[in-house]
């Protein structure tokens, strides 16, 4: 054991002591921090730790598949509102009709992450109130995630694939595996005389679930799709609401659309193949998504990137999240029905930062920018004399415009006002992050509450606000934009000249065995990645938790009792990204 | 008062319609379809609108700007066409989507790999645009290029690029990027004096 083993394990001894005997066993693998719980005492054991040691924000559940090991696992990190380092803990279980005690009844969080473990690894959650398949389709064969199943047009479990080199021939895919040959359907399938009955599942979910039948007067309620098109230029996205005249009884989202098993795929690449694909999750902020996956992977090579890295990625970090909020003010108001004056107010300010991102690391989106212990390219001086023209005179100037246009709007006011309200503890039980829960008036921002990289040097105030109301929201989202200012302010007068790389780049990195979870203030919200290695080149486990779907999980209740024409707002205001809440 | 927060946004919005105007008074012709006229509606100064008139006009792309990969070639005197390429294979290795196919070329006599690649594919279709082929490649011989205008009509006779497609001469890199192979180049006469010093000192 490492010294750092050593210590937290003296920290945590007494911990265990705590509970009651044979609760609960340090898990003492080489490299892995947390607890292992007995399976029968989940639920009394999370209970516990909520209402008796604080722990009241689930920030991710996953599943692990150690396959050809008989063995799963079940993953939860759970974290103090209040601020801190969290808890880590696992349950264990075999691989044949796997079954865990769902946390739905303590953190309401939990639902759509055990739904994607059901659907993707495979493991029952008993008590689950909704238990359906999420991002993948219901007459899907299989789970995904699982070590032993494979995809279409698999060619081999790891790259690099051999048949690129020495003897590489091009051939397309779908050529040496025609589609229908590969494809496993569920049993009893016919893909010719199959009627789908898939919404028949989420009909009855919904109606189950809210539908109140009024003795005296015979009331229809009637339910409607919206989507699965784009229903306000988010993606595709589909909600299923429930509706009585015009107010919204009940709500389901259903995605999924956008679906290709990120996951999967980071499991076959190495560790440094898959940074470019991390840009692709939210594709508005692919420089934190980034960030949040050089941390996860740094945690376990104990990697630290010199002095000069770290101020480039909090500044290009910083500059994301002012674009992402930009774009989701303007998206807000494109749903409010002030269609596209101020999204292209918010897009002019966005392509400017772009223009320096595309001179920094190559590309306006998919920047592909950070590398394990630092960045591709150094800034130049003369970069950082453009963005400093951005902050210090242009950016300031047009947020005070997007003030006088929009935050004392009569007609944004009267929309947004008292519309889609989250309570404070419900904000918390629903795992909601990021702009979204401190709108409902929780100051939860990790770069504070559990600071990484170098945000512990920055001045900043954490944006917040009580109503939890759409238009706090919007308000929050502009606060954050002149935060982060502040913060790009400071680490330009700050950063230091040095090398921006520790040692040369690997392209096959050295990941020692163990396990991380790397979670960062996305602009969304928090953005974590749960990554297992076992030594070798690739990944056994890459997990991401998605900020854009489990905020998700709010929609439905802010939706409730609303009218049917302020759901889209509502939609507008959490600010998915569909190519994260898929993934 | 209401309507006041409706007034104030419509001043916004007109004074920004009346500022593309005024812009377009003040520059006169030069706003449009000259280099300084697109650089100055990209800069941190602009006001009002700033669209960049595309296809008529073009933004330059900054040196760095990665689109799909290239192979650099050498020319001697007889138009003979030398890849800079060794068929190592790190390029298809480091591939994220794994859209690089090298044929090694093989001595027949002997059976044994020369460093020169035979064939060499890349399927612009898979192809993410990442740049670690041009990140990791150790002989500067693959590069990514600035040419984003690559629609054409049949994707399955067009998008996988062979040998022949991939080549640029050494010109054409030096041409788009000029900084950076500027340094590159030194880098690499570093390299060679370096190697001929060190087989000197052998030598002797």
């Amino acid at each position: 054991m490492t010294e750092a083993n050593i210590r937290s394990s003296a920290v945590s001894e007494s911990f265990i002591d705590h509970f009651p005997q044979g609760w609960l066993s340090l898990d003492d693998r080489d490299g892995y921090q947390g607890y292992i719980i007995e399976k029968d005492h989940l639920l009394e054991f999370a209970r516990r730790l909520r209402d008796e040691h604080g722990y009241d924000y689930l920030s991710s559940i996953t599943g692990v598949d150690y396959f050809p090991e008989d063995r799963m696992e079940v993953v939860y990190h759970v974290y103090k509102s209040t601020g801190g380092s969290g808890i880590e803990f696992k349950v264990v279980t075999g691989r044949d009709n796997p079954e865990v005690t769902s946390l739905v009844s303590l953190y309401d969080g939990a639902n759509f992450q055990e739904r994607e473990i059901w659907d993707l690894l495979g493991i029952w959650f008993e008590d689950h109130p909704d238990p359906r398949r999420i991002l993948t389709w219901e007459g899907f064969a299989g789970h995904p995630l699982r070590k032993d199943w494979t995809e279409p047009y698999f060619e081999e479990d790891f790259k690099p694939f051999d048949s690129r080199w020495p003897e590489g021939r091009p051939e397309r895919s779908e050529a040496t595996n025609p589609f229908g040959d590969n494809v496993q359907f569920k049993d009893p399938f016919d893909p010719e005389t199959w009627v789908y009955e898939g919404d028949d599942q989420v009909y009855e979910a919904l109606r189950n679930e809210y539908s109140t039948k009024d003795e005296d007067l015979d009331v229809e309620q009637f339910i409607v799709n919206m989507g699965p098109q784009h229903p306000s230029t988010h993606g595709v996205f589909r909600m299923v609401v429930l509706l009585d005249g015009e107010t919204i009884v009940g709500l389901k989202p259903v995605f999924g659309y956008l679906h290709r098993n990120h996951e999967k795929i980071g499991e076959r690449n190495t560790f440094l193949q898959n940074m470019p694909f991390t840009d692709r999750l939210d594709y508005i902020t692919s420089l934190s998504n980034n960030l949040g996956y050089a941390l996860a992977v740094e945690k376990l090579t104990e990697v630290h990137p010199p002095e000069r890295a770290e101020y480039i990625r909090v500044i290009m970090a910083e500059l994301t999240r002012i674009i992402n909020h930009l774009v989701a003010i303007g998206f807000l108001l494109n749903d409010l029905g002030a269609f596209f004056t101020p999204n292209l107010y918010g897009l002019e300010e966005r392509e400017l930062i772009l223009d320096i991102f595309e001179a920094v690391t190559g590309s306006r989106m998919m920047c592909n920018y950070l590398r394990f212990g630092g960045v591709a390219h150094d800034v130049s001086s003369d970069h950082l004399k453009q963005i400093n023209a951005l902050v210090s005179e242009r950016l300031p100037r047009k947020l005070e415009d997007f003030d006088k246009y929009l935050t004392g709007n009569e007609i944004l006011r009267s929309r947004c006002e008292g519309v889609g309200v989250l309570t404070p503890e419900d904000a918390l039980r629903l795992s909601v992050t990021g702009p979204l829960l401190r709108a409902s008036g929780v100051p939860y921002d990790i770069r504070r509450a559990d600071p990484y990289s170098i945000y512990d040097r920055f001045e900043f105030d954490v944006a917040w606000n009580v109503h939890g109301d759409t238009y706090d929201r919007f308000l929050v989202r502009l606060e954050e934009i002149r935060q982060s200012i502040r913060i790009i302010k400071q680490a330009l007068r700050d950063i230091p000249d040095g090398p921006i790389q520790t040692g040369k780049v690997q392209h096959q990195a050295r990941v020692p065995a163990g396990e991380s979870y790397g979670r960062i203030e996305s602009p969304k919200g928090e953005l974590g990645y749960y990554i297992v290695s076992n030594k070798k080149p690739n990944p056994l486990r890459y997990h991401v938790r998605a900020p854009s779907l489990i905020n998700l999980s709010a929609l439905e209740i802010m939706c409730r009792n609303q009218k049917i024409a302020d759901a889209v707002v509502i939609l507008g205001s959490i600010d998915i990204t569909l190519g994260e809440v898929d993934r | 008062m209401i309507g006041k927060g409706i007034l104030q946004g419509l001043g916004v919005t007109f004074r920004h319609f009346m500022d593309t105007y005024l812009e377009d008074i003040r520059a006169g012709k030069k706003r449009y379809r000259t280099a300084d006229g697109i650089a100055a509606r990209r800069s941190a100064d602009t006001r009002g609108i700033f669209t960049i008139q595309y296809p008529e006009e073009k933004m330059p792309v900054p040196e760095l700007f990665r689109y799909v990969p290239i192979l650099l070639y050498e020319e001697d005197e007889n138009g003979e066409k030398e890849y800079r390429c060794t068929a190592c294979g790190i390029c298809s290795k480091v591939c994220p989507p794994q859209c690089i196919w090298i044929v090694r070329t093989v001595n027949p006599e002997t059976g044994r790999p020369l460093p020169n690649p035979e064939e060499f594919y890349v399927d612009i279709d898979i192809c993410m645009n990442c740049g670690f082929c041009e990140e990791f490649c150790p002989f500067d011989a693959i590069k990514m290029d600035h040419d984003y205008e690559l629609s054409n009509y049949n994707r399955f006779e067009n998008h996988i690029i062979d040998l022949e497609g991939l080549g640029r001469p050494i010109s054409y890199y030096a041409g788009i990027k000029p900084g950076i192979f500027a340094e590159e180049e030194a880098a690499r006469a570093q390299k060679k004096a370096e190697k001929a010093a060190k087989a000197e000192k052998k030598d002797k």
